[in-house]
């Protein structure tokens, strides 16, 4: 379908009235605050979410590298911003246990700052370990990514670093973000930004790369710094978005960063669709709020005096996994495949929906 | 299609989320929020703790606010022994509309939970959170038990007088219980004049401790403390015997549980540990009454006749926060965290009253040992 | 460190290793065939734990272990038939999303019907008898476990080497679709290696959790990442090697904690796997593989 004059001053004041709409949403929210916080709470959990599952898919789907390391990057950064931003007096009593060390002792940034220190850190870590690693093929860079998020994970639990990390004990008395604002304006820019990169010319490489590395290195491109690169990217931003968890959380230790939340970030992915940036940041909305709205199976049913007897403690879960099965099986594309969401795609779909009735309806009639 | 289908989750979640979100507290009501792990790692425990809130429940129903009878609703949230849920889980408790909250069993989740309840203002009541940054510096979180740094002491205490002088402990990265207590124990044992001869650390979901129990028994320590969850007990216990350690093996208030009876079996016998409340001896009348009527609970809902401690500090926390309703007069948060400050009560635990950090004042704990496959009271200590 | 606690150290890193390798063998086979890391293996040899206790609640031991081996391998050719099958042409990282997907199953699963607190592992009296040989004192297991995981490796390069299913196995490892052309029914041969991996596996399991005494939802996680890095280490494809990378990572952790530096015990596995990955990426026995275009 082509985007006539028409439909596109459309589309503009469509995006216009969206955006309006989530503007007076959030403020609603913010308002009313303690009413909601339940609400507001999973939102901003599946705003960080879907950061780090559109970091995670511009290198699995758009450049084709399938890393399992998300954990670990999102473990640096929040540790990152963790120890930047607790307050100086408060450091003391964080660190009950075993000190903090002179080094860091007085070093503070403000959060926006300690995001993009967050953000770096990572970033020059993916740099170090995509040396080595990138130079793996698919399923051993999946082992060797989920092998260094491991290695972060023992490190910052280690008792070697207790006075910069805190160990065993973890950080507390992170601040939060003075309200949702900030964390629905970092997360949409870090996706504008990524938008951005698949966008350039960089982002064309890469693609390039997913579809066949070989042609693509006959045309030109340099496989490794371009891998690189998309890597080193998509770390950053899984950087900032684990910081941004930390200050969700306020309270962070290593078992947070374990490989279940890189699993529970391809999930997102794949139910999103692999290669869609709207897919993914759909699949963060609605496997997190799904994820809360199936806490009725955990709790013992009781429908007109029967106990349903599947529903106990644990059900909630298995209702995921068979879900994420059966993505994978029969719907392998997710909900938007490679595409992107549009309004013409939508009006498009609303379109036909009479259409295939209709055709329905005749094939019954046969 | 794909659009529509999309298009009309999206709708049905955040319905719900609204549906969720917007749920106001009916009149003559009072909703007292559970926050305990039923499933994770801590599942077990915090299962136990949900019963003796549920018993307390049972025997307090109702409570009387300047005349009118409100009746007390539990809201359960399960925060699966995860920090990351535990978040949420207490924001759903916010959401609600609970007045107090009770909880946490394992003292992670109640340090994430903290600023939560905090920031809305509403009190929170540890039952068996023994850590001390639970209540450090929150103004709104109160807890009916002791903390790590006693019960590190008592058992060093313990340790030392029957005739220990070497010690070997283990503890688990990155659990800050398990790393809290093991430390507070090493520090009070050395004071004491005695040697800490071998530390090791084992990983979170590690099943094999041979290597570790190996470098224990080179050390030839006379005793070994072992703080850890109820998952790894029975590894180290039985791994250790057979390896043919024969040093008293110690933990704290995580082991008295039975389902580490079950696992280890023979090679359980002897384990020493502390904990919070013994049914041989019961305090007070409430804690007597408490001893017979939850006996009778746990037989009709189909668990062992043994009261564990959790559930009793389960019970004293909820007796806690029903009193601290009843002398506040009111179902503010606020005004109920005033009254607890300042409240005193008999629970089934012992007497119960907060100092400034909100900790229960207690000095007493109960070291048990494990004889003929059942836990055996040995005696009471205290620490000046 | 005295020398019996040197022996008792060795003692313990040569039996994980065995596990290990038997557990490792199950990956390196199915890497073989299907090209695609069986991330299900490790629950596998968790759930074959459950299923033991559950056999052995009302069987005695010699009756329960069959039991235990053939709802092993059931599962396995089910999880292949289901998870696995309908996926073989499409890309990689599909199947690999789907291998992950089983896995989180399996362990939701598990935690759903067993809960989440360990279960202690039936005790087989034969195998606990513990003996003292010096200042070494170890079960039976742990002396077996080795010894085991020989004689059924060596069966095992028997069955591949000089047999028909053995030949059929090796040529689809090799090319599948030239493979197919000469005859060799794939989907029987696929079948067979999960049955062969499955079921060893299941004896790994047996023997491991012996030796450790509980089950519980994770214990069959970190030690199926473990053995795939083992036969990763090995060169995949080939059993000598899983063996030998199991033992070594057996051996290598064992090391690591008995020198106190247990914090770095599962680090340890993984940057085997990357400097191996590095100075020889085909592993220690693998083949050279080249890339058609």
């Amino acid at each position: 379908m082509k985007t006539t004059n028409k439909n596109r001053t459309r589309n503009i004041i469509l995006t216009a009235l969206s955006f309006a709409l989530v503007l007076g949403i959030l403020a609603y929210l913010q308002g009313n605050r303690a009413q909601y916080s339940y609400a507001i709470s999973i939102l901003e959990r599946s705003a960080i979410y879907a950061v780090v599952a559109v970091a995670m898919n511009l290198l699995n789907g758009f450049t084709g590298l399938f890393s399992l390391g998300q954990a670990g990057f999102m473990a640096l950064g929040a540790y990152t911003v963790g120890i930047l931003t607790i307050p100086v007096e408060l450091r003391e009593s964080v660190y009950y246990m075993n000190g903090i060390s002179d080094v860091i002792k007085n070093l503070h940034a403000p959060f926006g700052a300690a995001l993009i220190i967050a953000g770096l850190v990572a970033a020059l870590v993916a740099a170090l370990i995509g040396i080595p690693v990138l130079r793996l093929k698919s399923d051993y860079l999946a082992i060797a990514t989920l092998g260094f998020a491991e290695i972060i994970r023992a490190l910052i639990a280690s008792p070697q670093l207790d006075r910069i990390t805190n160990g065993s004990y973890g950080l507390n008395n992170i601040p939060k973000f003075p309200n949702i604002f900030y964390t629905f304006g970092i997360a949409a820019l870090c996706i504008l930004l990524i938008i951005l990169v698949i966008h350039s010319s960089y982002g064309r490489a890469f693609k390039a790369i997913r579809e066949d590395e070989i042609a693509a290195e006959s045309m030109g491109i340099n496989l490794f710094r371009h891998k690189e690169l998309a890597f080193v990217i998509s770390s950053f931003f899984t950087g900032v978005a684990g910081g941004m968890l930390a200050m969700f959380m306020q309270s962070i230790d290593s078992k947070t960063f374990q490989v279940s939340l890189t699993y529970d970030m391809l999930l997102i992915v794949v139910i999103g669709g692999i290669g869609s940036i709207t897919g993914s940041v759909l699949g963060a909305f609605l496997v997190t709020a799904g994820r809360e709205w199936l806490r009725f199976c955990d709790n013992p049913l009781t429908i007109g005096g029967v106990n349903i007897p599947l529903f106990r403690p644990g059900f909630r879960m298995v209702i995921f996994s068979i879900l994420l099965m059966v993505v994978v099986l029969f719907y392998r594309k997710g909900l938007m495949g490679t595409n992107e969401f549009s309004w013409d795609g939508l009006f498009g779909l609303i379109k036909n929906i009479p259409g295939r009735f209709r055709r329905k309806r005749k094939g019954g009639a046969q | 299609m794909k659009m529509k289908k999309l298009v009309s989750m999206a709708a049905a979640a955040c319905m719900s989320m609204i549906m969720i979100g917007s749920a106001v507290s009916a009149e003559d009501v009072i909703k007292i929020g559970v926050f305990e792990p039923v499933t994770g790692e801590n599942g077990g425990g915090g299962f136990q703790e949900v019963l003796g809130i549920r018993y307390a429940n049972e025997q307090y129903p109702t409570v009387e606010i300047d005349g009118t009878t409100y009746s007390i609703e539990l809201v359960e949230v399960d925060n699966k022994s995860d920090k990351t849920e535990a978040v949420t889980a207490a924001q759903s408790l916010v959401s609600e509309g609970v007045s107090v909250v009770l909880g946490s069993y394992g003292s992670g989740v109640s340090i994430a939970a903290g600023p939560i309840f905090g920031d809305a203002q509403i009190p929170a009541i540890g039952c068996s959170c023994t850590n001390p940054q639970v209540t450090l510096g929150k103004d709104f979180y109160f807890r009916v038990c002791f903390l790590d740094p006693f019960q590190g002491t008592v058992m060093a205490n313990y340790a030392s007088q029957n005739g220990c002088k070497t010690a070997a402990v283990i503890t688990q990265l990155g659990d800050d219980y398990s790393s809290g207590l093991g430390n507070f124990f090493k520090k009070a044992f050395t004071d004491l004049g005695c040697e800490v001869v071998s530390e090791e650390q084992f990983q979170t979901n590690q099943t094999d401790f041979k290597a570790i129990l190996t470098n224990v028994k080179a050390a030839n320590p006379d005793i070994i403390f072992a703080p850890s969850s109820i998952t790894t007990a029975p590894l180290i216990i039985k791994q250790a015997r057979e390896l043919g350690i024969e040093a008293i093996i110690a933990a704290g208030d995580t082991w008295e549980n039975s389902t580490i009876i079950e696992n280890a079996g023979d090679a359980a016998e002897g384990v020493v540990l502390s904990t919070f409340f013994d049914e041989a001896e019961p305090a007070n009348d409430e804690a007597a009454a408490f001893i017979t009527g939850f006996k009778e609970y746990l037989a009709a809902n189909g668990q062992e006749e043994i009261i564990p401690a959790v559930s009793a500090l389960g019970y004293d926390a909820y007796l806690t926060a029903y009193k601290a309703i009843e002398a506040a007069g009111s179902t503010e948060g606020t005004a109920i965290c005033e009254a607890l400050k300042s409240l005193s009560l008999d629970g089934v635990t012992g007497s119960i009253s907060f100092d400034e950090n909100g900790d229960a004042n207690k000095d007493m704990a109960f070291i048990k040992t494990i004889e003929d496959g059942a836990f055996k009271f040995l005696t009471t200590t205290t620490v000046e | 460190m005295s020398f019996t606690t040197f022996l008792q150290q060795c003692m313990t890193g040569i039996s994980l290793g065995g596990a290990y390798a038997l557990i490792a063998i199950g990956y390196t086979m199915v890497y073989g065939v299907l090209r695609l890391i069986n991330f299900a293996h490790g629950d596998i040899f968790m759930m074959a734990g459950y299923f033991m206790i559950f056999a052995m609640a009302s069987f005695p031991w010699f009756v329960a272990i069959p039991i235990v081996l053939i709802a092993t391998v059931l599962l396995g050719v089910v999880i292949e038939r289901v998870a696995y099958r309908p996926l073989r042409n499409a890309p990689r990282m599909s199947a690999m999303i789907s291998a992950i997907g089983v896995s989180y199953l399996l362990q939701n699963l598990a935690t759903y019907l067993f809960t989440a607190l360990p279960k202690g592992y039936p005790e087989i009296p034969v195998l606990k008898r513990i003996f003292q040989i010096g200042g070494i004192s170890a079960s039976l297991v742990t002396f077996l476990t080795p010894v085991l995981t020989l004689v059924l490796v060596y069966l095992l390069i028997t069955l591949i080497n000089h047999t028909k299913i053995g030949m059929a196995i090796r040529a689809v490892s090799r090319d599948y679709e030239t493979a197919q052309l000469m005859g060799i029914k794939i989907n029987r041969t696929i079948t067979l290696v999960f049955v062969i991996g499955s079921l060893l596996a299941g004896v790994g399991s047996i023997l491991y959790f012996t030796d450790r005494m509980t089950v519980f939802p994770f214990s069959g996680s970190l030690p199926g990442l473990k053995c795939f890095v083992a036969a990763v280490f090995g060169g995949i494809g080939s059993i000598p090697g899983a063996v030998i990378g199991g033992f070594v990572l057996g051996l290598g952790e064992t090391a690591l904690v008995a020198m106190g530096q247990s914090t770095f015990s599962d680090a340890f596995t993984f940057v085997l796997l990357i400097v191996i990955l590095l100075f020889k990426p085909t592993g220690l026995f693998g083949e050279k593989a080249t890339d058609k275009v």
